[in-house]
């Protein structure tokens, strides 16, 4: 499977980078500082008697925390191959774009993915001296796998456009600060168009998975964010090949 | 039977926005051939190759790899083929061995076979040794003969192999040419460089490119004759300048006289004689030669010689 042979590349090469060990660290120091600073704040003020619960605020701080180090992650993935010559080699093998799009985009998620496991090691601890419900916590986390997958189709797509990861990386921070944010100026638009951008936002798409309910509605959604990304990738690539651009 | 062709090209063209960078270029590559592409920088050399590796289509044209269409059947003619791009892009944190086998997985060689292909690929180029370092490490005739070896991984029954010895010191050149020399059997090797003594070195016919158009094809002695048979000898006399300059220009044999910081080259038709008769003639004027070498003739001014008599003639 050439997509698997892609994606074990992409790994070997995560994996020795100081980049993933990094990126890996912060995040992991600071999804454990948001950890402690929740459940400090959860058992000071009363724990059962506040709106959300502790898992709540873990989730969103996490979500917040992923939106800065995604794009980290994978303005990489074809900028890097431009700017050293090898995406012209892998045009060489018997390998279609498809494939090269899906292994990097399933490495960078699974190497993610990887990581945020990391953080159920918090609600294991949790468990062992009060009860945790594990159903919205798995809902949430659902939420934010599905969420990962935007943020990094996009990353890929925009990485795909350069061969400059520095480039690659502050353009995705705007795509997904966009589709962030198209929400928040509620008091500048009327009701009508903020109806129309609703549906768009991600940060409104994860909040019911954070509080522990599975839309269909929002799961479709990240999906089709996810899948309309990787073709846009595709398209890109497949554009600069023709323009013969590398 | 006639012979097999491997590469097929007819009129192939390719624009880059208002650049034409290869405009109808015919030209045919048979099966066993060993085939230098010649021509200057910018001459539509690597822009040619890489459609024929699959990296871009061409704008217009008809295209044939070992007789199958790039555009109909894109896997099945990169399987055909083996490529070094130019200048042998790598991964620098990747390790030789373990690159080759993800290079395997990429060319489908069945998982039977792989660590075969891996290691014949290792042993053609020399690679054994390092074959446990990162390629970043190695050096630049290192990271070459990695880049031969991804290309020759899996055996290719097509070798496309572009400036394979450019940015070599001297050593690694011959080293890399006897490389591709030993590819000479079943395989059809079609590789591209600017140096006329090399290609003269390793190939059995050349074809030559222009601003992106065919100016000549043959052997490299068809092709020499045609150039005319120029050498270029640089010297360097402890005379006047002027004296010397005009002393040299007036001996039989020298076509044009060059003056540079560093002496002065001598054009001419034949070398042995000018150099005995430019030695004599600074001899017979009490002066000395404090150095004098070959020099070889740069083909880029050549080709654009060729091109001009080629625009004059049309």
């Amino acid at each position: 499977m050439t997509i698997l042979a892609i994606a074990r590349k992409e790994l070997a090469l995560y994996f020795g980078s100081l980049l993933f060990y990094a990126l890996a660290s912060v995040f992991l120091v600071l999804a454990g500082y948001f950890f402690y600073t929740n459940l400090g704040f959860f058992v000071l003020m009363g724990g059962m008697s506040l709106q959300r619960g502790l898992w709540q605020y873990q989730l969103l701080d996490l979500q917040r925390l992923l939106l800065v180090l995604i794009p980290l992650f994978t303005m990489r993935l074809f900028a890097e191959e431009r700017k050293l010559g090898t995406l012209e080699l892998l045009w060489t093998y018997p390998v279609r774009d498809a494939e090269i799009i899906l292994g990097k985009f399933l490495a960078c998620l699974l190497v993610v993915t990887v990581m945020v496991a990391a953080t159920a090691v918090q609600p294991i601890v949790v468990a062992t001296f009060y009860p945790v419900a594990a159903g919205p916590l798995v809902a949430g986390y659902l939420g934010l796998w599905l969420l990962l997958a935007a943020f990094i189709a996009c990353g890929l797509f925009v990485s795909a456009l350069t061969d400059s990861q520095l480039v690659a990386g502050a353009a995705t921070y705007g795509v997904l600060l966009f589709f962030w944010v198209v929400t928040w100026n509620e008091a500048a638009v009327n009701e009508v168009t903020l109806h129309l951008l609703v549906p768009f936002s991600l940060f409104d798409r994860f909040y019911p998975f954070a509080l522990g309910a599975i839309d269909t509605g929002d799961v479709s959604y990240l999906a089709l964010f996810t899948l309309a990304f990787l073709a846009f990738t595709f398209f890109a690539l497949d554009a600069r090949r023709w323009r013969g651009i590398r | 039977m006639p012979p097999e062709p491997m590469i097929e090209v007819r009129e192939l063209s390719k624009s880059f926005g208002a650049l034409d960078a290869v405009a109808g270029v015919s030209f045919r590559v048979h099966r066993g051939e060993i085939v230098g592409f010649l021509g200057p920088n910018g001459a539509g050399k690597t822009t040619t190759m890489r459609i024929l590796a699959g990296v871009f289509p061409p704008t217009s044209g008809w295209v044939r790899i070992a007789g199958r269409d790039p555009l109909r059947e894109p896997l099945a003619c990169r399987r055909a083929v083996g490529y070094f791009p130019e200048y042998a892009p790598f991964y620098p944190e990747l390790h030789v061995a373990p690159y080759l086998r993800f290079v395997a997985r990429l060319k489908r060689i069945p998982r039977t076979q792989r660590a075969d292909a891996v290691h014949e690929a290792l042993a053609a180029c020399g690679l054994e040794g390092v074959a446990h370092r990162p390629i970043g490490t190695l050096s630049k005739g290192y990271r070459q003969r990695v880049g031969l070896a991804q290309a020759l991984c899996g055996n290719p029954p097509i070798l496309i192999l572009d400036e394979p010895t450019i940015g070599l010191d001297p050593g690694q050149v011959v080293e890399i040419r006897d490389l591709v020399r030993s590819l000479r059997g079943d395989r059809t090797v079609f590789f591209s460089s600017h140096i006329l003594s090399e290609v003269a070195a390793v190939c059995e016919r050349v074809i030559v490119i222009a601003r992106g158009r065919l100016v000549g094809e043959g052997t490299p002695d068809e092709l020499s004759a045609r150039l005319g048979r120029r050498r270029r000898v640089v010297i360097r006399v402890d005379g006047p300048p002027d004296d010397v300059a005009a002393a040299l220009a007036a001996v039989p044999g020298v076509l044009h006289v060059e003056r540079r910081e560093s002496g002065l080259a001598l054009d001419a038709a034949e070398r042995e004689d000018v150099v005995r008769a430019a030695g004599a003639t600074v001899q017979q004027r009490g002066w000395s030669i404090l150095e004098l070498r070959e020099e070889s003739v740069d083909l880029e001014e050549i080709f654009l010689r060729l091109v001009r008599d080629g625009e004059a003639a049309s």
